[in-house]
């Protein structure tokens, strides 16, 4: 469990290390994500050092935005003021984006596939 | 009383009321009885009728949410387990996100515009489909309020994993991975968690894989769409 925490902390840090150094508008942890892909892939980081500690952490991700969600209570009244757009703006857009972002998916690869067959059928 | 305000203490209430949370819902299998949601209405009840304000909460909730930025990187797991998918289709891929991080911006400003939203409120939630972290640093660039910022995105989050695989039926989406990818652009990392518990690791990679995307495009073209849209950084 050591060598799991000391690899997936690593990639925090240099994920952190590039934010710094950078100053790119992106956030540590997503760096420290595309790192981490990258080094399983080129085999600098064998699955068996992470996988666990992933499994894990993947799995439980809902638990870890409580304290996030908690914070609704500082601006309650806020809320209570303007929750029509707020609520009503989520929503809507939420399902705009689901919508969207599905319908090009399949658009794309129904076009792709016609014409040379890229898409290799995964599914 | 004072002991209520130890961090420990709090600590333990959060885990005790989410462990609660997902029993009933494992017992009863309501898909609104949300875990995440319902702690978060739980804790916030308890809370304010000890008269513990949010500011002492986070003393022991921040030990919490330091373990999402770590969590964040775990993703890289499942998504190296889908490279060889992802890489096949790569193209489709990118212009879904591009689609669905562009619509996703102009549609929450224009409704919330519509519904009467101040500019604070309409900056508050431009970024709100994406991961915590990002969402926040976006708001705070663009004059929003973080705090809002971060509720909305926890609150889009559930919304999206509870009423998710609904839309994605009422859409005609069929593949999976379109459904993988669009919960996980609409509702970042929450919504992923969703899709992995319900849909598997595989539909969960490219759910991951849509909130990496949507994160990245959101970082990078929510100021510019903002400022098409007329506000000002």
């Amino acid at each position: 469990m050591i060598l799991q925490c000391a690899v997936l902390f690593a990639f925090l840090a240099m994920g952190e290390t590039v934010v710094y150094f950078t100053g790119i508008p992106i956030p540590s942890s997503i760096i420290g994500m595309l790192l981490l892909t990258a080094a399983l892939k080129l085999r600098i980081v064998r699955l068996m050092w992470v996988d666990k500690v992933s499994d894990f952490l993947v799995g439980n991700l809902g638990f870890f935005f409580v304290p996030a969600g908690v914070g609704l209570m500082r601006c309650l009244g806020l809320v209570s003021e303007q929750w029509l757009p707020i609520v009503g703006a989520s929503v809507v857009s939420t399902f705009i984006i689901i919508a969207v972002t599905g319908w090009v998916h399949q658009f794309v690869r129904r076009v792709g596939s016609s014409h040379h067959r890229v898409g290799e059928s995964v599914e | 009383m004072e002991f209520l305000t130890n961090k420990i203490f709090l600590i333990a209430l959060t885990f005790i009321v989410f462990l609660v949370s997902r029993l009933l819902q494992r017992r009863t299998g309501i898909v609104f009885l949300n875990p995440i949601l319902i702690s978060i209405v739980v804790l916030i009840v308890v809370l304010s009728c000890f008269g513990i304000d949010y500011e002492m909460y986070r003393e022991g909730g921040d030990y919490i949410e330091f373990w999402l930025k770590p969590a964040v990187v775990a993703l890289g797991v499942p998504l190296y387990r889908q490279l060889e998918n992802i890489r096949k289709q790569l193209l489709p891929l990118l212009l879904a996100e591009l689609a669905g991080c562009v619509v996703g911006i102009v549609s929450v400003v224009l409704v919330a515009e519509f519904l009467g939203a101040t500019k604070e409120i309409v900056l508050s939630l431009a970024p709100k489909a994406v991961t915590t972290p990002i969402a926040m640093e976006i708001s705070t660039a663009m004059g929003g309020i973080p705090s809002l910022t971060a509720a909305v995105v926890v609150c889009t989050g559930i919304f999206g994993g509870m009423a998710g695989f609904r839309m994605v039926k009422m859409s005609h989406i069929k593949s999976p991975i379109a459904t993988g990818l669009s919960i996980g652009t609409a509702a970042h990392a929450v919504g992923t968690a969703a899709v992995m518990e319900e849909r598997g690791q595989r539909c969960g990679a490219f759910s991951s894989l849509g909130l990496t995307l949507n994160g990245l495009f959101t970082a990078l073209l929510a100021p510019l769409i903002l400022s098409w849209l007329g506000y000002a950084v």
